[in-house]
């Protein structure tokens, strides 16, 4: 019955269902979205699928790669100014988008070098990335300066740059992305990501990092370069991040160092903790569910009196002590307990690897 | 058991070179030395045993060997290379096997999983998935393939770590106390399972049970405080006086 809560990874007979309903509530997001939403809630929504994506960056590397990483804003604020400085200077976005992936991967390849092949421990691993995401702050709120311009693009400190122009459709310059536009490119992409690493982790490469999350050592005495298998997961987390960091930027077109503030670094540990690390669907969802907590909190009068952080943290200790398995993990046992039709069906051929197999209820 | 020696004084012979050797290999943990100067040698297809009491630096010199330590001195030479500078991941593509003490597995993953990654590394996707059956087969771990590893046995769990560590198809294999915690039956058919493994590999096995060693070895080092106290026959080395005074004489001999 609690096999599948053992299991510190989701891909089973049971999650191909769940992953046939999630992948038809986002499909549908997707379509239904700019029907369903006003322009204003939908640019609102571009913003959690940004963040969302940022948990999914987390998710990824820390639930199924081992790596807490505690400076994932580092690659979201770096992919946001990338975005920024690019698109001022071309003109066009197609390129700059893609450089808001490849920079903050190549820098989080670099980073991953010398962390993973020099050794780091997990602790020290959590502390130089929050360093280098604060570096990164006190650096950028110091180029307010005339002097810190990147081609057309001035840094503008603390201010941030805003009017960023709008994404256009590739090959087409002069052809901008409308609100509702904003949002399907969003969506698609996020929905792509996620499906691209639930694909991923099906793989060899996937197996082989969650194998090294659960037995490093075991991994390495099978022969397998733990190292470069960190690196890599590190790198795509990056890249994944960076992305993020674009969208956000689409949607308001501003970006301002406070992406790679610790309050954000913070947070973003928090909604992958609270949605179910080890999973996916959880810190989409703990983003979410944060974010418009964060948001109810700040239209209520008791600002003076009650403050968020302080909510924020008595929402961290309650959770890490009242469910320390976070959402998803948590709702899926109280279905297979109490919805009798979860729990699959001894069906078999499954995948091509095997038939049914962990997450029987009733194991 | 004749026709056994026999085969193995065979392979010997062939060998030009030993299969593994060091010299000089020193492990110091700040003043405490766990390995002292160890000149180790043992020939292609040969079944040795280690012995020693508690704290001896068996399971130390293994983890030299497989460079989870590295080495503060001293070489570890493997078919005449050098391998005391490579990572632990190239030994093991060397060919160089181990089950460690405490059975090293992957807790969180099924016992399918855990042989998979084993075979993946060296086949195919297809070829991962026959080679997985077949060694499910031979262990006798059929019955439980889609179990969670850390919820099984400890006897179990000792198996999955043989079939993980027998997927990779070693030239060497390291038995860090197979034995442990097993049951009669168990030790008998482990027994067994030894000698069949001889067959295609040379092995090192680091035991306690007399018997146990009585039955598969010929040839035994004993290790007292990280240096080798004596080696040779298993006769011998239980007629060894200094043998049983640090070691055997604490424990009946049967």
């Amino acid at each position: 019955m609690f096999n599948s809560m053992l299991k510190t990874f989701d891909f089973n007979s049971w999650n191909t269902r769940g992953l046939m309903v999630t992948g038809a509530i986002m499909l549908a997001l997707l379509f239904l979205g700019p029907t369903i939403f006003d322009l204003f809630t939908l640019l609102k929504v571009i913003l959690f699928i940004a963040m969302a994506m940022l948990a999914l960056s987390l998710a990824f590397i820390w639930g199924f790669g081992g790596i807490l990483c505690f400076g994932q804003s580092a690659f979201f604020g770096l992919g946001g100014y990338v975005y920024a400085i690019g698109v001022i200077n071309m003109g066009e976005s197609t390129v700059p988008i893609l450089l808001a992936i490849f920079i903050p991967a190549a820098f989080a390849m670099l980073l991953g070098y010398f962390m993973f092949y020099g050794r780091l421990n997990d602790v020290y691993l959590a502390v130089v990335t929050l360093a280098v995401t604060l570096i990164l702050y006190a650096f950028i709120r110091s180029t307010s300066g005339e002097e810190w311009v990147i081609g057309k693009a001035r840094l503008m400190g603390f201010n941030g740059i805003s009017s960023i122009p709008d994404p256009n459709w590739p090959g087409f310059p002069d052809s901008l992305l409308w609100p509702d536009d904003k949002f399907y490119v969003a969506m698609a992409l996020l929905i792509l990501v996620y499906f691209g690493l639930r694909f991923l982790l099906r793989t060899h490469f996937g197996r082989v990092i969650v194998a090294i999350k659960e037995n490093e050592t075991r991994a390495e005495l099978l022969g397998y370069d733990v190292r470069f298998y960190k690196m890599i997961t590190f790198t795509i987390g990056g890249g994944i991040a960076g992305l993020a960091g674009f969208l956000l930027v689409t949607f308001n077109n501003f970006v301002n160092p406070d992406k790679f503030a610790l309050a954000l670094a913070a947070q973003i540990i928090m909604w992958v903790l609270i949605g179910g690390v080890g999973t996916l669907i959880g810190p989409m969802l703990g983003s979410l569910a944060l974010l418009m907590l964060y948001n109810w909190l700040g239209t209520q009068n008791f600002a003076g009196w009650l403050n968020t952080y302080l909510v924020f943290g008595g929402i961290i200790l309650l959770f890490v002590l009242a469910v320390p398995q976070g959402l998803q993990p948590t709702a899926q046992m109280l279905a297979l307990r109490f919805l009798p039709w979860t729990r699959p069906t001894d069906e078999g051929g499954d995948s091509a690897r095997n038939g049914a197999r962990e997450g029987r209820a009733g194991d | 058991m004749p026709e056994m020696a026999l085969g193995r004084g065979a392979r010997v012979t062939d060998a030009a070179r030993p299969i593994l050797e060091t010299r000089g290999l020193t492990m110091r943990f700040g003043g405490v030395v766990a390995v002292d100067n160890v000149d180790f040698s043992m020939a292609e297809g040969e079944l040795r045993c280690l012995i020693g009491p508690n704290g001896a630096g068996k399971t130390t010199f293994f983890r030299c060997l497989t460079h989870q330590y590295k080495p503060t001195s001293g070489h570890v030479i493997y078919r005449g290379d050098d391998i005391t500078g490579s990572h632990t991941h190239q030994i093991a593509r060397r060919g160089i096997g181990i089950k460690t003490q405490v059975p090293s597995v992957f807790d969180g993953l099924d016992v399918r999983e855990n042989i998979w990654l084993s075979a993946r590394r060296y086949h195919s996707n297809r070829e991962s998935n026959r080679v997985v059956d077949e060694i499910l087969e031979r262990i006798g771990l059929t019955g439980v393939a889609n179990r969670l590893v850390g919820q099984l046995a400890h006897g179990e769990r000792q198996g999955v770590e043989l079939a993980i560590v027998l997927t990779g198809d070693p030239e060497l294999i390291l038995l860090d106390e197979p034995t442990a915690g097993m049951t009669h039956e168990e030790v008998h058919r482990t027994t067994e399972m030894i000698r069949e493994i001889n067959r295609t590999a040379s092995l090192i096995v680091v035991e306690h049970d007399m018997q146990f060693i009585k039955a598969i070895a010929n040839r035994v080092t004993v290790f007292n405080q990280g240096a080798i106290l004596v080696e040779d026959t298993m006769d011998n080395v239980l007629k060894n006086q200094d043998v049983r005074d640090v070691y055997l004489g604490k424990r009946e001999v049967a």
